[in-house]
């Protein structure tokens, strides 16, 4: 038995170290070789960063359409989940599929189709009020038509994510509890319901964050430039800048993570001990 | 739309407003009605913009994909804008093909090897006693799992490409290394893969229960007899399940690519771009939405295997 155990435990460690080779030596080589230069090491790759042309433009377009699509995300899907849950289960099973469908759809090709449609402006709607529509959302100072994107590529992790927040938290009895105390609808939900799903609305907004931060093939494609496309067109040229660039971008979703395990463990703790 | 007139209340609903069952049987049945009636209008108001969203931002995509796929493009010599099946024809044919085919090899070869490696890897957490390693081991994978597209690419390039750290470490290229090739993107992929493996299926190796291995032990089963009659069937589903998820991660996958391997490894996906970017022959102005259609029904396909499954997994591991 004791053999059989310190077996193993041998085991274990041994599948675990190679993992973590696979996985560390990688982040190590990058910082290596984002400071590495002839004459030592030398972090002007980060620090040539802010300098660098286009660096401030992109990065404020990606926050930007990162902070609209995760407010249209949702302000979509929360009033929709929680009626959902409250009300038919009929749509229930809609909200399923619609929520899943983008899935099987990938990004690639749901760009192939967004400019299938975008086509159709000048094609047939020259001279109806649809044609601004489309040229509006095409503004290459905030392209609209990216959020769209953006929103049906987040919805089945956000839905997911939400759903699992919902499905611990009994909706309908809270709801409930709170208009036989005498709060109005609105009230009931945003100060009821909505506290309890702190967790579930975090994470489905870093889910999102992160998407968003990373997207590459819709944005460049459709030919705007958004962060990650600014990334690609410095990393043609300077490698050792675009490494670092990646190896930042490991670090801020780290401790966006971590960030948001603490809020969840926090809170956890907070409803235990009450 | 908001009117859809749905004469079933929901239990809860019936219950809150009679007050228990069968008190008032006499009275409250048309107040029932109405107020029933205006708790699902305001359901169904609720989840109207999401729907309509849905029905514009997806489902315009879906038509123009649909319809441009079977017809002529515009700039076709003969008949433009009329049905054809060519488009169609076109792109499973030739160049087009292959990288179809290279595509599907490269997601289930990746998704394969994830599923092998990420197993262990789980097993090795949820069976650790240290609780710190296995939040350690989850957050990571967290992480990692959502760190694909360029940063990964530009890491791997710095790591193992022509200049990169370890290249020049051990000579990798005189010994027939190249990270731009096939082989060097299932290095790659396996690096956002393995950890989403390990996510999914974290949640399925904590529902075995220590019984079950003690039960197979008190039959006198070996620790590979546990495994290939008790565990393995167990999880069989959820594996399936992961494999289809990580299928289509690779599948979908195109910035990894794109900045890495350039031409050298046909893909579907860079296809698509290159024929949306206007890199195609005269008359194939439709070519990219076929291509994007065929992408469509493989993700499709390999969806229709895991649903029915995901049923049975749920039987045994809640």
């Amino acid at each position: 038995m004791a053999q059989l155990i310190s077996r193993l435990r041998l085991w274990r460690g041994l599948v675990l170290l190679l993992a973590g080779v696979y996985f560390l030596v990688p982040m190590g080589a990058s910082v290596w070789f984002s400071l590495d230069t002839n004459h030592g090491i030398d972090f002007a790759a980060y620090t040539g960063l802010l300098s660098a042309p286009g660096f401030t433009d992109s990065l404020v377009l990606t926050l930007e359409l990162a902070a609209v699509t995760v407010v249209v995300l949702l302000l979509l899907l929360v009033p929709a989940l929680i009626a959902v849950r409250l009300g038919s289960p009929r749509l229930r099973a809609v909200l399923e599929v619609v929520c899943t469908l983008p899935l099987v759809v990938p990004p690639v090709a749901l760009t192939a189709g967004l400019i299938g449609v975008l086509r159709w402006g000048p094609d047939y709607l020259m001279d109806t009020p649809f044609f601004q529509t489309m040229v509006f959302i095409q503004d290459p100072k905030f392209p609209l038509v990216l959020v769209i994107a953006y929103v049906l590529m987040s919805l089945p992790l956000a839905y997911r994510a939400l759903d699992a927040g919902l499905r611990a938290v009994d909706v309908r009895t809270l709801v409930e509890a709170a208009r036989n105390c005498g709060a109005s609808w609105p009230r009931a939900v945003l100060t009821v319901v909505l506290p309890n799903l702190r967790g579930a609305l975090l994470n489905a907004s870093f889910l999102t964050l992160a998407l968003v931060l990373g997207e590459f093939t819709a944005s460049s494609i459709l030919g705007y430039q958004p962060f990650a496309v600014w990334i690609y067109t410095v990393g043609n040229s300077q490698g050792q800048m675009s490494v670092a660039v990646s190896v930042l971008s490991l670090l801020i979703t780290w401790v966006l993570l971590l960030l948001l395990s603490t809020a969840g463990r926090e809170r956890r703790r907070n409803t235990t001990t009450h | 739309m908001t009117t859809a007139p749905t004469p079933v209340p929901t239990p809860a609903a019936t219950e809150m407003i009679s007050g228990g069952a069968g008190v008032r049987t006499a009275t409250p049945v048309p107040r029932k009605r109405v107020r029933s009636l205006r708790r699902l209008g305001g359901s169904w108001l609720a989840t109207v913009p999401l729907l309509l969203f849905f029905l514009v931002g997806f489902g315009l995509p879906a038509v123009a994909i649909v319809v441009g796929a079977f017809t002529a493009s515009s700039d076709a010599e003969a008949g433009a804008g009329e049905f054809t099946t060519a488009n169609l024809t076109d792109s499973v044919q030739g160049a087009y093909q292959t990288a179809l085919w290279s595509s599907v090899k490269l997601s289930a070869l990746t998704a394969l090897l994830a599923t092998l490696i990420g197993l262990p890897i789980a097993q090795a957490v949820v069976t650790s006693r240290f609780r710190a390693l296995r939040e350690a081991v989850l957050t990571a994978s967290g992480v990692l799992a959502n760190f694909g597209g360029l940063p990964l690419a530009f890491a791997f390039v710095a790591t193992l490409g022509n200049a990169g750290e370890i290249t020049e470490m051990f000579d990798l290229t005189d010994h027939g290394w190249s990270l731009y090739s096939f082989t060097g993107l299932t290095v790659v992929y396996l690096y956002f893969l393995v950890p989403l493996m390990v996510l999914t299926v974290t949640p399925a190796l904590d529902g075995l229960r220590v019984q079950w291995r003690e039960a197979a032990q008190n039959n006198r089963a070996t620790g590979f007899q546990y495994w290939r009659h008790v565990a393995l069937p167990i999880l069989f589903p959820s594996l399936l399940g992961g494999f289809v998820l990580l299928f289509g991660s690779a599948f979908a996958a195109y910035a990894t690519a794109a900045a890495m391997v350039g031409a050298t490894v046909p893909l579907i996906s860079r296809s698509i771009a290159d024929a949306l970017s206007g890199n195609v022959l005269v008359g194939q102005g439709n070519l990219a939405l076929a291509l994007s259609l065929d992408m469509i029904l493989v993700a499709v396909l390999v969806m229709a295997v895991y649903l029915p499954l995901q049923r049975r997994s749920a039987r045994w591991l809640s």
